[in-house]
């Protein structure tokens, strides 16, 4: 639209119209691209219109309103949790300078690699009644029995909100962390001649421009916690996740498990409002003069270096050191009953499925995200919220919203098949690979879109206008001008998807072929039924792999702001 | 069909023969095998499926799914690929039945093997083992004879004493479905009101968390599934905790222990079914019925294989004979019971 403007009006009409075409390309493919995703959810709400029976009546009257209230509570901890954790830490390492802080950049992400459940079961081995924490303090001050002393429970909701925040925090640190590393030089300078200090530059000039990077890594924490069930199974929290596996399975209700699932929804359109009203009126756009300068950092001395690295060494060792120590104990101790030469297929099956999906659904986001900076517009809007919704469906429930279209499909294709050849093509898709990286990338384009977006929404017009200008196209302009800019904000993505599809479990076990395992279905073997020493091997080795990427990763998210280091920094 | 054109059906096929390379989409075989989907955890089934294979040569493809297995083969319909289902349930096997996904097997080989009161009466499933309900209690605390019925565990003395799972697992859903089955649904409220009532803690963890609770003082007695036991003393952490209780038979004087099975059952559109039907007459012989007992400790449901040693220090005991779809059937009610006690909140 811009070039229409400067070329003649004589054949101006004809460039728009073709351009419209081009631009209506990216629309049309991201609008096919977003209801493919949606398929899973749609499904899943199609469900929902089935007849549950009295199922309603019955949870009203009983369980109902503990779910509900228990999920709130749990929501809410969680993202007091992983806000506080996520901002204070990533602004710290980004802007401060104190003794350690290099290695805080990438060791704040570990507690990432580790599943919730895991971290779970390796806390209550710790803390519980019988755990050598509360051994030694009976044994220290001669305690009997429980009822001599008070220690909190763990398997409570305290324990969920503390353990969940612990994994889940990395998300809001990795986005807030980004956010302040494209933060721009000028701005800072500005606010330093000014004579502001540390907490009002962070308070004025940060904070408000990384806050929709924040706001998407806290609602992406809270729909994890509200799609989690491992955890608060094994730590008998009942919240709607709970509730609706246990109206599914227990009570032999697909339709009231399903219609839980599409109320819960309504929670996550709730966020998401609340994510785009953080968001208006609100453009913040780098200058791309200043955007590779080193930024200005504080210098910290005394007091405040230690409290700072006290402040990340906490979620360090408390979110990686203590269940790693605890699950390498336990590895050693159960080393024969767990070990299998099998172990680096596994391992190498939970890498390649992983790491494919993670590509494919950087793709995607890529393309939906790029299509709507080109061509806003409502459709498209509601297209991609509504696939990324699949982000807050309980793992099982969005497996079967998978299973079931895909095995339609592969049954209709056979019978076509049958017809038209006389041979069968049996099931193409259903229980295989393709399937569980489909599951991945429903379940997982939300983070992916999240920060893609808020990494191109810092990218002035202007940029586009020029590369325009220039004679490029909408494809070109991408490759050539915005993918380097916004490279920092595509590895983010690209790792915290990988490090999630190594860790997902219930859409893998359901979907998977015959004679597939993955390391998180290894471990559930053993961690379906508590046997929390003969899973901590596996365990341990996902944390491992997961982990490789994350500090490859986060060495390049670093490097990328130095990609043309200048002479003259701002540094002080 | 006729109007669909030569060149759109090439393209189609290629696309399919495409797209089969590559989901590594499995063409039908010549080689003989059996595909299983199992709720059982593997490295229960494994040995039994490797002997099975060393015999017959039939390979075995297995995937342990949890949730929504009986979505998969509800949707997956006539081109499903599993020919058996394994549960560790027995309510599971009803659900597979009443879904209309299971076809009845007619084998001698298996139904001579397995009592009347452990199969479906058509045939549509069989109980491959059976575990007992018991009580177990702290050895220094509570007296022997003290609590000899699960009716005894609603008595208030005990109050704050009793660990248990939480009330929706199958294993405690099929006991207070047992419950409403026999004693009817008022009766089976009240005990159950006042079994949560002398609840120690917020019902959590699994059968062997609820004997290191009892290890550690934190509770007296526990429901747990006889097999723990044996898993327990073989486990080098978990010696101790076995160690701590006495096990009770319960409810000797009147009906018997609560019994629960594991099984298995035929898929309707099995597509190997003869080899499908040997591995499942394998697994009643005496000889699968026998590993059973000796990996996994369960009680064998063909009558006259040995038990093990641990079995054979606790003997025989008296068994609940009510018939396992009368519990089944009670399922639903018992998971409303659970909610309306608020028994896990």
């Amino acid at each position: 639209m811009i070039m229409a403007t400067l070329v003649s009006p004589t054949v101006g009409a004809a460039v728009k119209l073709r351009r419209l075409n081009r631009l209506n390309r990216w629309t049309v493919g991201a609008v096919f691209a977003a209801l493919l995703v949606f398929i899973p959810i749609g499904s899943v709400l199609f469900l929902s219109l089935g007849d549950s029976g009295d199922v309603w009546p019955h949870l009203i009257g009983t369980a109902l309103p503990e779910y509900v209230g228990t999920t709130l509570l749990l929501l809410l901890g969680v993202g007091v949790s992983v806000f506080l954790t996520g901002v204070t830490t990533a602004w710290l390492v980004t802007m401060c300078r104190f003794p350690g802080r290099r290695i805080f950049e990438w060791l704040l992400l570990f507690p990432l690699a580790i599943p919730a459940y895991v971290m779970a079961y390796a806390y209550t081995d710790l803390l519980e009644y019988a755990g050598p924490v509360q051994s030694s303090l009976r044994a220290l001050f001669g305690w009997q029995s429980a009822r001599d002393y008070f220690f909190p429970p763990v398997r409570s909701l305290g324990g969920a909100i503390m353990f969940m925040g612990l994994v889940l925090y990395p998300y809001v640190y990795l986005l807030a962390r980004s956010a302040f590393l494209e933060q721009s030089v000028s701005v800072l300078e500005v606010s330093r001649v000014l004579g502001k200090g540390p907490w009002q530059t962070f308070k004025t000039v940060s904070f408000p421009a990384a806050r929709p990077a924040i706001v998407v890594g806290v609602s992406l924490a809270l729909m994890e916690t509200l799609n989690d069930y491992g955890t608060v199974d094994f730590f008998a929290v009942y919240t709607l996740t709970a509730g609706l596996i246990d109206v599914w399975l227990g009570m032999g209700s697909l339709a009231g498990g399903a219609q839980i699932a599409s109320s819960m929804l309504v929670f996550v359109i709730l966020l998401i409002f609340l994510e785009r009203m953080s968001r208006r009126h609100q453009k913040v756009y780098q200058q791309a003069s200043s955007r590779f300068k080193t930024l200005p950092t504080y210098s910290l001395k005394g007091w405040p270096s230690a409290l700072a690295f006290g402040l990340c060494a906490l979620p360090v060792i408390a979110g990686f050191v203590v269940p790693v120590l605890v699950l390498g104990q336990l590895s050693i101790v159960y080393f024969d009953r767990s070990w299998t030469p099998e172990f680096k297929s596994y391992a190498l099956n939970s890498l390649t499925l992983s790491a494919g999906a993670a590509l494919v659904t950087l793709l995607v986001a890529l393309f939906i995200a790029y299509a709507r900076r080109l061509r806003g517009g409502r459709v498209l809007r509601v297209a991609t919220r509504a696939a990324s919704l699949g982000y807050a469906v309980p793992g099982a429930v969005l497996a079967v919203g998978i299973l079931i279209p895909f095995a339609i499909f592969d049954n209709a294709l056979d019978a076509l098949m049958r017809d038209w050849f006389g041979v069968s093509s049996g099931l193409l898709l259903s229980g295989t690979v393709a399937a569980v990286t489909f599951a991945y990338v429903v379940r997982f384009l939300a983070v992916a879109v999240g920060q893609v977006e808020s990494s191109l929404e810092k990218i002035s017009p202007s940029v586009d206008m020029a590369a325009r200008t220039l004679g490029f196209r909408a494809g070109q302009t991408l490759i050539r001008y915005h993918l380097p800019l916004i490279r920092a904000g595509l590895l983010t993505a690209v790792m915290v998807v990988f490090v999630d599809c190594m860790k997902e479990l219930p859409a893998t076990l359901l979907l998977r072929p015959f004679n597939f395992e993955t390391l998180a279905t290894y471990v559930y073997r053993f961690a379906s039924d508590e046997m929390l020493g003969e899973a901590a091997l596996g365990s341990l080795t996902i944390v491992a792999v997961g982990l490789l990427p994350v500090a490859f990763l986060s060495r390049m998210i670093s490097r990328s702001r130095q990609l043309y280091p200048s002479p003259s920094t701002g540094d002080a | 069909m006729r109007s669909g054109c030569r060149r759109c059906r090439l393209v189609a096929l290629l696309l399919v023969v495409w797209l089969m390379g590559l989901t590594g989409s499995r063409a039908v075989g010549a080689q003989e095998e059996v595909n299983v989907y199992s709720y059982r955890n593997p490295q229960l089934l494994e040995p039994l499926f490797a002997a099975f294979t060393a015999q017959s040569g039939i390979k075995i493809n297995s995937v342990f799914i949890s949730k929504g297995m009986l979505e998969r083969l509800q949707s997956e319909a006539e081109n499903s690929p599993a020919d058996l289902i394994f549960t560790a349930d027995i309510g599971r096997l009803t659900d597979m039945k009443a879904a209309g996904l299971t076809q009845p097997v007619d084998s001698e080989a298996i139904s001579n093997n397995i009592p009347a009161q452990f199969r479906d009466p058509q045939g549509h499933w069989f109980g491959l083992t059976s575990r007992a309900r018991i009580i177990v209690t702290a050895k220094d605390r509570v007296p022997v004879g003290a609590v000899t019925r699960y009716e005894d565990l609603a008595d208030p003395k005990w109050r704050g004493a009793i660990c248990t799972r939480s009330g929706k697992h199958p294993y405690m859903t099929a006991l207070i479905a047992s419950m409403i089955a026999h004693q009817g649904h008022e009766e089976s409220r009240k005990w159950l009101m006042g079994l949560k009532r002398n609840l120690a803690r917020k019902p959590q963890g699994n059968d062997r968390a609820q004997v290191k609770a009892i290890s550690q003082g934190e509770c007296d007695i526990a429901i747990i599934n006889h097999y723990y036991m044996a898993l327990m003393l073989s486990d080098p952490e978990q010696l101790a905790w076995a160690n701590s209780v006495n096990v009770i038979f319960p409810n000797q004087s009147d009906r018997g222990t609560h019994m629960n099975v594991s099984g298995m059952a035929l898929t309707r559109h099995a597509p190997h079914r003869d080899a499908a039907v040997r591995l499942m007459a394998f697994l009643a012989s005496d000889e699968g019925q026998k590993r059973y007992v000796d990996d996994n400790g369960e009680y064998p449901v063909t009558p006259g294989i040995p038990w093990n040693d641990l079995q054979g220090s606790w003997g025989s005991f008296k068994q609940d004979t009510i018939s396992l779809t009368a519990v089944a059937d009670q399922r639903a009610a018992a998971i409303r019971l659970a909610d309306e006690v608020r028994y896990d909140h």
